[in-house]
C-alpha cells in the first residue's frame, strides 16, 4: 500500500512552507496599513479571510505571523537539536556516571511540561524573541538527547563502529561520520514531533501575552487579539486559529509518514 | 516494598530541590519589588523599611529555609500587588483550577479508555482509517483553539451560555458545573485523542504476543482473552501516558481559563507574571509542580502493582 501519510504530508507541509516563505518577501495587501473603509469585512475574494478591526487583510496578517511562528518554531527546534545531538551522542557512546546523571536531569525535566517551565523562564528573564528562543530550545534538549542517546548506546557496539576503532579513526568522525547519519530515520521525525509542540508553545506563550510582543504579530497573538472581536469579526480568529491547525497537522502528517515508511 | 520506601524519598529529594530551584530563580530577577510597590521616587528610608518588613536584606539562604518553613506550613507569603496574604488569594482560585481539571480528567480517561478499547479490539478497515484521520486532526487543534471554537459556535451562534459569565461555585453548583464543561472538554479532546491512539496501538501489540495464541488455542474466547489477559498488559503504558495527562491538563488550565476568563490560578499566575508579583508566581510554580510529580509518582505505584515483572528490579 502507498503511503498516503507522507504523500499528503508532504504536499501539505510544502504547500504550507511556500506560503511562509512567500510570506516574507510579499504579501497581498500590506500588513500594517490601516484602511477604515475596509473594517471587519467578512471573507470575499479580494479578502480571503477577511479584514481585521483596522481593515487590515487578515490573509496577509496570518502570512507574516505564520512566518514568525515558523521562524521561531525552526530556531527552538535547531537549538534543541544540535544540543541535544552533542550531550545524546557524548552519553550513549561513553556511557558512565556523567551519562547516569545527565539522563536523570533530562528525565526530571521532561516531567514537566514544558509551557509551565517557558513561562517561569520568560517571568524572570523577560520577553523578548530571543529569549523565547532560547528558553523553549533549552527546554527541547532534555526529549532530542534522549532519543539520540538511545540510537547510539545500541550502534556503538555494531561490528562496522568497531571495525572504524581498529582502524584508528578518530572518535569525533565515527559519532558524527558514521554513527549520526544512522540515527536520521529516528531524529527527522523526532525533530517533526519538536518543530509542533515548538509552534504549540509559542502560540500558547503568545495568546497569555507573554510571548511575541506588538508590533510583531504571531499566530498566538494574533488569536490573543482576535478573541475580542470574536461576536463581530469571527473569521479574524478562525482564520489564524485553522492556520496553526494547518501548520502543526501538515508536519504532523509529515512526520507519521516517515515513521510508516520506515516501518515498512 | 523497598522499592516504594525508595521512590518516596527520591520523590521528597526531587520536591526539595524544585523548591530550592522555585526559590533561587526569583533571587536572581533584575529589579527591586520595592520599586514595583512604592514607585521610583521612594525616600531611601522608606525602601530600606520595606526591605526590612519583607525580609529581603537577610543572606539568601536563611530566607530559603524561612520560606520553606512556612510555606510547609501553609503560610505562602505576601503579594507584592494585592498586599494580602498568598495562601488566601489562592483559597479563592485554587478550587475551581481543581474542579476543572478533575473534570478534564475524568472526561479524557472516561473517554479514551473504552474508546481506545474498542477501537483497539475490532478489525475494520473504514474505522481504523476514520480513527487515523481523526486522531491526527485532533491532535493537531490547540486546545485553546477549541475553546474559542466552542466559545464562537456555543457561546455567539447558538447562544447556549455566556463566553466570560462564569458563574462561582457559591452562587449555583450546576450552572458553574455546566459553564466548566466547555473548558474541560476543550482541554481534554487532544488528550483523548492521544490516549486512544496510544491505547489502540497497546492493545494491537499485545494481540500479536504468542500467549494469546495460547489462550487462542485452549478454546478460551477472545473477548476473554481481552479482559483477563491483553487489557491488563495493554494498560500499563497508557496509565504512565494519562498521569502525563494530568499534568499536562493542569497547565493546561492556565491558557483554557485566559479564554473562558475563569478565575482560577491560571489567570492569576498570567497576571502576576506581567505584574512582577513574585511570591504568588513562585506558590503556584512551586503548587503545579508537586502536583505534577505526585501524579507522576502515583502512575509509578500503580505500574508496579500492575506490573509484577518491575516488582522484581
Amino acid at each position: 500500500m502507498k503511503n498516503r501519510y507522507l504523500l499528503t504530508g508532504g504536499i501539505l507541509s510544502t504547500l504550507v512552507t511556500s506560503v511562509i516563505v512567500t510570506g516574507y518577501f510579499w504579501t497581498p495587501y500590506s500588513t500594517t496599513a490601516m484602511n477604515a473603509r475596509e473594517k471587519m469585512q467578512p471573507p470575499s475574494l479580494s479578502h480571503w479571510f477577511g479584514t481585521d478591526n483596522f481593515g487590515r487583510d487578515v490573509f496577509s496578517r496570518v502570512m507574516q505571523g505564520a512566518g514568525c511562528s515558523f521562524l521561531i518554531a525552526v530556531l527552538v527546534v535547531l537549538i534543541g537539536c544540535f544540543a541535544g545531538v552533542v550531550i545524546g551522542s557524548l552519553c550513549g557512546y561513553f556511557g558512565g556516571t556523567a551519562d547516569l546523571i545527565l539522563m536523570r536531569i533530562c528525565d526530571t525535566i521532561t516531567a514537566f511540561p514544558a509551557i509551565l517551565l517557558a513561562l517561569v523562564i520568560i517571568s524572570i528573564a523577560g520577553s523578548s524573541v530571543s529569549n523565547i528562543v532560547l528558553a523553549l530550545g533549552i527546554l527541547f534538549i532534555p526529549s532530542f538527547a534522549r532519543v539520540v542517546r538511545t540510537q547510539y548506546a545500541g550502534i556503538r557496539d555494531l561490528n562496522y563502529i568497531k571495525a572504524a576503532r581498529l582502524e584508528g579513526v578518530s572518535v569525533p568522525r565515527i559519532l558524527y561520520a558514521h554513527i549520526l547519519p544512522n540515527t536520521l530515520p529516528v531524529l527527522v521525525p523526532a525533530m517533526t514531533i519538536g518543530f509542533n509542540n515548538a509552534v504549540l508553545a509559542e502560540a500558547s506563550m503568545s495568546f497569555l501575552g507573554i510571548g511575541i510582543q506588538p508590533p510583531m504579530a504571531s499566530l498566538g497573538s494574533m488569536l490573543k487579539d482576535s478573541q475580542n472581536y470574536l461576536t463581530s469579526a469571527p473569521w479574524y480568529a478562525l482564520g489564524a486559529g485553522f492556520s496553526i491547525v494547518l501548520l502543526i497537522l501538515s508536519f504532523s502528517l509529515l512526520s507519521e509518514g516517515i515513521q510508516v515508511s520506515r516501518n515498512e | 516494598m523497598r522499592q516504594i520506601i525508595k521512590k518516596t524519598a527520591s520523590l521528597i529529594i526531587t520536591l526539595f530541590i524544585v523548591s530550592l530551584l522555585a526559590f533561587l530563580a526569583f533571587q536572581i530577577i533584575p529589579g527591586d519589588p520595592t520599586t514595583k510597590i512604592l514607585g521610583t521616587s521612594a525616600s531611601p528610608e522608606k525602601v530600606a523599611a520595606l526591605r526590612t518588613q519583607l525580609g529581603l536584606d537577610r543572606p539568601v539562604w536563611e530566607r530559603y529555609i524561612d520560606w520553606l518553613v512556612s510555606f510547609l506550613k501553609g503560610d505562602f507569603g505576601t503579594s507584592y500587588n494585592y498586599m494580602r496574604p498568598v495562601r488566601s488569594l489562592l483559597a479563592d482560585k485554587l478550587p475551581v483550577t481543581v474542579l476543572l481539571t478533575v473534570m478534564s480528567f475524568a472526561i479524557t480517561a472516561a473517554a479514551a479508555i473504552p474508546l481506545g478499547i474498542v477501537l483497539g479490539s475490532i478489525r475494520n478497515a473504514l474505522a481504523d482509517h476514520l480513527t487515523m484521520i481523526l486522531d491526527q486532526i485532533i491532535m493537531a487543534v490547540p486546545p485553546f483553539f477549541f475553546g474559542i471554537i466552542a466559545c464562537y459556535l456555543f457561546g455567539i451562534v447558538l447562544k447556549w451560555f455566556l463566553p466570560g459569565g462564569y458563574v462561582p461555585l457559591s452562587a449555583s453548583i450546576p450552572g458553574c458545573l455546566s459553564y466548566l464543561l466547555l473548558p474541560a472538554l476543550s482541554l481534554a479532546l487532544p488528550r483523548i485523542a492521544m490516549t486512544v491512539r496510544m491505547l489502540r496501538g497497546s492493545i494491537r501489540h499485545e494481540l500479536t504476543q504468542n500467549y494469546v495464541l495460547t489462550a487462542q488455542s485452549r478454546g478460551m474466547p477472545l473477548r476473554a482473552i481481552l479482559i483477563r489477559h491483553v487489557m491488563r498488559n495493554a494498560m500499563i503504558p497508557v496509565v504512565t501516558f494519562l498521569a502525563v495527562s494530568a499534568a499536562e491538563i493542569m497547565t493546561g488550565t492556565i491558557i483554557i481559563e485566559q479564554v473562558f476568563t475563569i478565575p482560577g490560578i491560571g489567570r492569576l499566575l498570567v497576571s502576576s507574571i506581567g505584574n512582577r508579583d513574585f511570591p504568588v508566581v513562585q506558590a503556584i510554580v512551586v503548587i503545579l509542580a508537586a502536583w505534577i510529580m505526585i501524579v507522576n509518582f502515583i502512575a509509578d505505584l500503580l505500574n508496579h502493582w500492575m506490573d509484577p515483572r518491575m516488582r522484581s528490579e
